[in-house]
């Protein structure tokens, strides 16, 4: 029964990381895209977690708190290349 | 027109010190649990790497004045080292050891002498991935 749900879980955020795929892809703006990534790496967090939970070990928690430092990392440097064009600046003027 | 980044600013200067005590706590996991040198001195560089998007490079290196290069050099010679004090203590070539020894407020804690070679792997992972990041936004 529990393991059922989880694998609902895991075939509804799938269904949502394909959605964001569409985003990713067919957006017309470059923003559109960004925030897409951060939706779909916040997605893949939540389907570690649930994996987790269904393989029932706690090797995985280091993980999802990596990939939750690299979107925020990677969504942080892609805005500044929109709004700067260089990421890291010489002198900030 | 003078742009405003207050709020990224104020979110990194809170985040990278989590960031640097769950390197820390990577780093010294590596030995039982996941974690480890490579992944505990990724995470130290990607810290510096958003202190280096907040901010801009000139101010970070007067208050870090690293050289990167240099960094890479002294952990790949501590890995080295601790091959080579094997060598002088009559053992094979890379031979480590570990010991359990009670302090006086932590109780009993396992000391490893690969905790040193990982500490080697940490400062050459942290200088390699800066020295690239900081030489290819050099020319922008």
């Amino acid at each position: 029964m529990f393991d059922a749900v989880l694998l609902v879980m895991l075939i509804m955020l799938a269904i949502s990381i394909l959605v964001g795929l569409y985003r990713a892809i067919q957006g017309p703006s470059m923003a559109d895209r960004v925030i897409a990534l951060d939706l779909i790496g916040i997605m893949m967090i939540a389907l570690i977690g649930v994996v987790s939970i269904y393989l029932e070990t706690q090797a995985f928690l280091e993980a999802i708190l990596v990939l939750g430092i690299l979107a925020f990392i990677g969504t942080v440097a892609f805005a500044r290349f929109i709004e700067r064009g260089a990421v890291i600046e010489r002198k900030r003027d | 027109m003078k742009t405003n980044d207050v709020i990224l600013q104020t979110v990194t200067t809170v985040t990278v010190f989590i960031i640097l005590t769950f390197a820390a706590y990577l780093f010294f996991a590596g030995h039982h649990d996941p974690g480890g040198g490579f992944i505990g001195g990724l995470m130290i560089a990607s810290a510096l790497i958003l202190l280096y998007l907040a901010f801009d490079i000139e101010l970070i290196h007067k208050g870090l004045p690293f050289d990167y290069k240099l960094l890479m050099g002294v952990g790949m010679a501590l890995s080295l080292l601790t091959g080579i004090g094997a060598i002088v203590l009559q053992h094979p070539f890379l031979s480590h050891t570990f010991e359990y020894v009670d302090f006086p407020f932590f109780g009993e804690i396992e000391l490893a002498t690969s905790v040193l070679f990982e500490l080697g792997v940490t400062l050459a992972v942290v200088g390699a991935t800066l020295t690239i990041i900081l030489s290819i936004s050099e020319d922008v």
